[in-house]
């Protein structure tokens, strides 16, 4: 798949804006206070492109805190729970499919 | 091992400065990210899925043991108590803090070691022979000439901000085990007819998404012309190499269009202009290099000593010794190749306990050098033959003696979406699996030599395109799906493989690998013919007809 970031943005389902933290690059989420929170279910979900363009420009002025912020699809389950759209977002969200070495 | 004196000491220690205040800047908001990447690139430092990842330079793949022990204490301190070593003698730690990088590499820099050059569009870290120097069948030591290559091509002025990364290889050997020709120079030692040595000079392989075969521009290029011949490239490259086009910027594309004839015309006529200057290579600097690449008081040894003999009858061990050690060229010692591969874990991944333990164990029997291969192995390359026995039952215990060298399970692999931000889908799960179903090491030998290579994505780390089998891992709709190569293979007669048939998904691509070798098991003359062989001499079609037979 290409880069999320090398794609043009057309929202056809629910997204959110993701980053990697500058300090740590940790994974995080944009939500709807404002804030950055590593915990998916707690980001802003958004479904048009004028909502998900928003959310991106306000994430991308602050240029100390993320790093690299994109749109990313999600999926909403019955229950309004929030899971990552597609694989790479699933591995980003929940780290590596694989056991870490020493930890096999 | 190479010595350095206090100009590469201070060099490194001057960057752990720079960079340091360079992160700093970029934490207070006074270097934009825009502003901070080519800095962060031209250290290494590159931001993947999870993390920042820090890639560090293993120059012409030899370790000291206090470096390794370094690199045990950078993962254990500031990473999570692993690294994984690279197709290129690098080794990545994937989960490295922003904030933390200076301090992690001021530890390096007391190590002698840094991520200088290893991104960015530069000459990257100088490859060779992880058995350089003690190789039975090389011709002198390569390392020699890629410390050359390192010192004049590190922060080279003119060559910083090439078209795109460019990539140096060597060897020695007359097997070639570098990789040259997929590389954007490649020199293999040659002798002459009057006795004398010199380099054949390959130029423009190169894998990713559109690879070739390097070809030979200069058959036998004088030692002392190495440095004005190989920097006369760099010009002909820097001069017309595209910058438009990030996919046509390597030089592989350059010499594929402007034929290789023709860049060799070009490179000829600007090295007549240089080959007399100052990079003409006076020998005392040849030699005052030579002198820094200290080796061991070999003892006087004699080849199997009674002590291998009745370790032999050990069948675990006869297993290993016949798989994992070959013969030095100093009788009475053996190379050992250590393996990354574990059934079941990710090819070239090494935990922090086993990098202190292997530093220690190359203390006690190997003079304190450990080498790094292409292949993601480790080597210890001075093994008194005698020790062979107390050594393996001290790498057994540490998990690095499987004996699966050059065997199926022996796989190249890169990091793959479990980690890398370009790629396309998991390779570490692929041969993770791969390696539990040839678990059983009757079958892995009798299936005999055989590289499995895995990328995953186009950019191809894990250089499948020479793998006997290669492994391209692809996105189709949103699914993992992966495409066959047979037939490539990465040594002096390097060739890229041949497409096997459709892209198959994520859950029967082991099957496939598995139905590859039963079809090999088929199809080979006999048993001593090597899969590569077997490939070589019936084609893809039988192969693709009995493994798509039941798809």
């Amino acid at each position: 798949m290409t880069s999320p970031l090398q794609q043009k943005l057309k929202v056809t389902g629910p997204v959110v804006v993701t980053a990697n933290r500058l300090g740590d690059g940790a994974v995080v989420y944009r939500a709807a206070d404002g804030t950055w929170t590593k915990d998916l279910a707690a980001a802003a979900v958004v479904t048009t492109t004028p909502a998900a363009l928003e959310l991106l420009g306000v994430a991308t002025s602050e240029k100390v805190v993320v790093v690299d912020a994109y749109v990313a699809p999600v999926e909403l389950t019955p229950q309004r729970q929030v899971l990552p759209g597609n694989l790479r977002e699933r591995i980003r969200s929940s780290g590596p499919t694989v056991a870490l070495p020493g930890q096999c | 091992m190479y010595i350095y004196d206090d100009f590469d000491r201070t060099l490194v220690q001057e960057r752990v400065r720079e960079f340091g205040d360079q992160v700093n800047r970029r934490l207070s908001g006074e270097l934009t990210e825009e502003e901070f990447k080519p800095l962060r690139l031209m250290n290494g430092v590159y931001l993947q899925l999870h993390a920042y990842m820090l890639r560090i330079a293993i120059p012409y793949g030899t370790l000291s043991s206090d470096q390794l022990r370094m690199l045990a204490h950078v993962a254990r301190r500031y990473d999570r108590n692993y690294g994984h070593f690279t197709t290129r003698q690098n080794i990545q730690f994937n989960w490295i803090k922003l904030k933390e990088l200076p301090d992690a590499m001021a530890d390096l820099a007391r190590a002698g070691l840094h991520g200088m050059q290893t991104s960015g569009n530069c000459v990257r870290n100088v490859t060779t022979d992880q058995w350089a120097g003690v190789a039975p069948d090389e011709i002198e030591d390569p390392r020699i000439w890629a410390e050359l290559l390192r010192q004049h091509l590190t922060l080279h002025p003119e060559f910083s901000f090439l078209p795109r990364k460019f990539k140096v290889a060597l060897t020695a050997a007359a097997h070639d085990r570098a990789a040259v020709k997929i590389h954007d120079v490649g020199l293999r030692m040659h002798r002459n007819g009057a006795g004398e040595t010199g380099f054949e000079v390959i130029v423009g392989g190169g894998l990713g998404r559109t690879p070739f075969i390097g070809k030979t521009i200069k058959p036998f290029l004088p030692k002392r012309d190495l440095l004005s011949y190989v920097e006369a490239i760099m010009r002909t490259y820097n001069q017309y190499g595209r910058r438009d086009n990030i996919y046509k910027a390597r030089m592989k594309i350059l010499v594929h269009e402007l034929g290789a004839e023709k860049f060799a015309g070009e490179v000829e006529e600007e090295w007549q202009a240089i080959k007399e200057g100052p990079l003409a290579l006076d020998a005392a600097v040849v030699a005052d290099i030579a002198a820094r690449f200290r080796y061991p008081r070999y003892e006087l040894l004699a080849d199997n000593p009674p002590e291998l003999a009745r370790a032999r009858e050990d069948n675990r061990f006869r297993l290993w010794l016949d798989n994992a050690a070959i013969n030095h060229k100093v009788a009475g010692y053996a190379i050992v190749t250590l393996s990354l591969k574990p059934e079941g874990g990710p090819p070239g991944d090494a935990t922090a306990a086993q990098m202190d333990a292997i530093a220690e164990l190359a203390d006690r029997y190997s003079h304190s050098e450990i080498r790094v291969g292409h292949e993601q192995n480790l080597a210890l390359p001075h093994v008194a033959q005698r020790d062979l026995p107390a050594l393996w039952r001290a790498l057994d215990a540490i998990g690095v003696a499987t004996p699966n060298v050059n065997l199926i399970s022996d796989i190249i692999a890169c990091p793959g979406l479990d980690y890398c931000s370009l790629a396309n889908a998991r390779s570490i799960p692929v041969a993770e699996e791969i390696t539990r179903r040839f678990r059983d090491l009757d079958l892995a030998r009798n299936v005999g030599p055989l590289h499995i290579n895995i990328s995953g994505c186009i950019n191809a780390c894990g250089h499948h395109h020479i793998g006997h089998i290669g492994i391209l891992g692809v996105e189709k709709n949103g699914e993992e799906y992966y495409q066959v190569t047979l037939g490539g293979r990465a040594d002096e007669t390097a060739e890229l493989g041949t497409i096997l048939g459709p892209a198959v998904p994520y859950a029967e691509i082991a099957d496939v690998v598995e139905g590859i070798a039963a079809a090999y098991l088929e199809l080979r003359a006999r048993p001593g013919e090597l899969f590569i062989d077997t490939v070589k001499r019936v084609g893809v079609d039988p192969f693709r007809e009995r493994v798509y037979a039941a798809r």
